[in-house]
């Protein structure tokens, strides 16, 4: 309670920094909008619904493009941590894709795909999957290999010891790398959205990118907000349970 | 494989024979033998206890009979069938207690009772239940490994691989980890599970003391490479006690005798550690 006290009192003394700073006219509104004309665009466009609009479309395309990148990632590392050929083949790749900033993805995206979904989809997947095969690499490996010993010797064999005993012990190491998979499709997702213009949906990119086109600073600022909201959810709903599980289980707080 | 006479006579009185089994593991550059034409036969429900300083091969043929390992040559009968993989008819304890940190405990008993077929859950859970009251651990069922104790993890350990109610018991150092009051309970506990569920053990371990307290019989290996040099049998009543002059009698004729076989250096080996 103490805790949460003290954290409210910090935002709401940054809003009122905010506050002083535009009355202060040290900049030009133009600039830097007041918080109140921020909240004033977001309750506006709350109210027409084109925030929830485009928070429902990017939040879909994030959706899916995340799960085809741990559906393709999670198996991927698992066959580099299994065999020597595709570590120093795909694993190889994966190495070098992971350096590869998302935005990078977006031209060729353009090119192949045109201003469609697929091409929205397309820079996901590529943003989060390689980050997916390195942790569930690296937390295969990390598995100590008396759990396998002890496991053979009570009947596990071959998948039975992958999903029984292989999987769960790497945990972990992969859930943490989902984590940062997801950080990067979002990220992503963001520079996709601002670069591509297509017509079958409008996400928060594309409000920011109109921001800028527009002008409208409280525009700009409130969308960031929201997309950092919408980061500090995620992690709250998606894995911070998984998290908490985990640290109560192995005891590694 | 089987021959002619092992199939005329399937139930064997030794219930594990190792057959002239050598071992050498290979490095790049060196190569290292670890079990030099090694033989052994153990007996239906014998207590049988491996002792030597590290390097002798005692683990190596505890993996081999456990069948994690293969040897070079030479084989492994258990009720006259060559061993070629683990199998639940032997289980093996670590010194580590290898237990499963992402399961809780009853889960971690159970694990080689979901690989048993012709079991329901509420059976498996029976039987864990049963060998977790035999442990002692009856008020744990639900707890994590890592609030365990040592010497908790290694009785749930014991009683995961009892369990799958294996003929067999293979246990390598499984108590070198512990502290000695923890050590000397687990002394009694062992040999009372020995005792009332007739299981046939094979127990690795450096500690002469304990090999003279738990075993009916000491097999005393060298290193470089690992050969049976002597055999002493221990004809004590049990339960026995770790601190009984007997016990410690015993303990220092077999000492004597391992040191024989180390001059360069005696201080791999305790009497009392």
């Amino acid at each position: 309670m103490k805790r949460r006290l003290i954290a409210a009192l910090f935002f709401l003394m940054l809003l009122g920094i905010w506050e002083l700073l535009c009355r202060a006219k040290i900049w030009s509104p133009v600039m830097m909008p007041e918080p109140l004309a921020v909240g004033e665009y977001l309750w506006e466009s709350l109210r027409d619904g084109t925030l929830g609009q485009a928070t429902l479309v990017t939040l879909r395309r994030l959706l899916i493009g995340y799960l085809a990148g741990v559906a393709i990632g999670l198996p991927l590392g698992l066959l580099t941590a299994r065999f020597k050929t595709v570590e120093d083949t795909l694993g190889v790749i994966a190495l070098g894709l992971q350096t590869l900033p998302s935005v990078c993805w977006v031209p060729l995206a353009l090119l192949w795909f045109g201003q469609t979904e697929m091409a929205m989809l397309f820079v996901v997947v590529m943003g989060s999957v390689w980050s997916v095969v390195i942790a569930t690499d690296n937390g295969v490996r990390t598995v100590p290999p008396i759990y396998a010993r002890a496991a053979r010797t009570m009947g596990s064999r071959g998948l039975h010891t992958w999903l029984k005993v292989i999987l769960p012990a790497a945990l972990p190491f992969i859930v943490s790398g989902m984590k940062q998979g997801w950080a990067f499709a979002w990220r992503s997702l963001m520079a996709a959205e601002i670069f591509v213009t297509i017509l079958t949906g409008f996400g928060l990119g594309h409000l920011l990118h109109y921001g800028r086109e527009l002008h409208a600073m409280d525009q700009i600022i409130g969308i960031m907000l929201v997309i950092i909201a919408i980061g500090l959810l995620a992690d709250k709903i998606l894995f911070s349970p998984w998290e908490k599980y985990l640290h109560r289980r192995w005891g590694t707080d | 494989m089987t021959t002619l006479a092992e199939e005329l006579n399937p139930v064997s009185p030794e219930k594990l024979v190792v057959d002239a089994v050598s071992k050498t593991f290979r490095a790049r550059r060196s190569a290292v033998p670890a079990l030099d034409n090694v033989s052994l036969t153990v007996q239906e429900g014998e207590f049988v206890c491996l002792v030597g300083p590290s390097g002798c091969g005692k683990s190596t043929l505890l993996n081999i009979i456990a069948g994690l390992e293969k040897p070079d040559s030479g084989q492994v009968l258990a009720d006259g069938k060559a061993v070629t993989n683990p199998g639940r008819e032997r289980m093996m304890m670590f010194q580590e207690s290898a237990l499963f940190p992402w399961l809780d405990v009853i889960n971690n008993v159970m694990f080689g009772l979901k690989l048993k077929p012709n079991l329901n859950h509420q059976e498996r859970r029976e039987v864990a239940e049963y060998y977790l009251h035999l442990v002692g651990l009856d008020k744990f069922l639900e707890a994590n490994v890592h609030e365990l104790s040592g010497g908790m993890k290694q009785r749930v350990a014991l009683a995961r691989a009892l369990a799958p109610n294996p003929r067999v018991l293979l246990m390598d150092e499984p108590f070198a980890a512990l502290d000695a009051l923890t050590r000397e309970q687990l002394y009694s506990d062992i040999q009372r599970i020995w005792q009332e569920r007739r299981k046939t053990i094979i127990f690795v371990t450096h500690n002469v003391r304990e090999a003279a307290c738990l075993g009916d019989r000491v097999v005393v290996f060298s290193p470089h490479p690992g050969r049976i040099r002597e055999q002493f049998s221990i004809p004590l009543p049990r339960p026995r006690d770790i601190n009984s002059v007997e016990v410690a009698q015993y303990s220092g004729e077999i000492v004597k005798a391992l040191k024989q076989y180390l001059p360069a250096t005696p201080e791999t080996v305790t009497a009392n550690s």
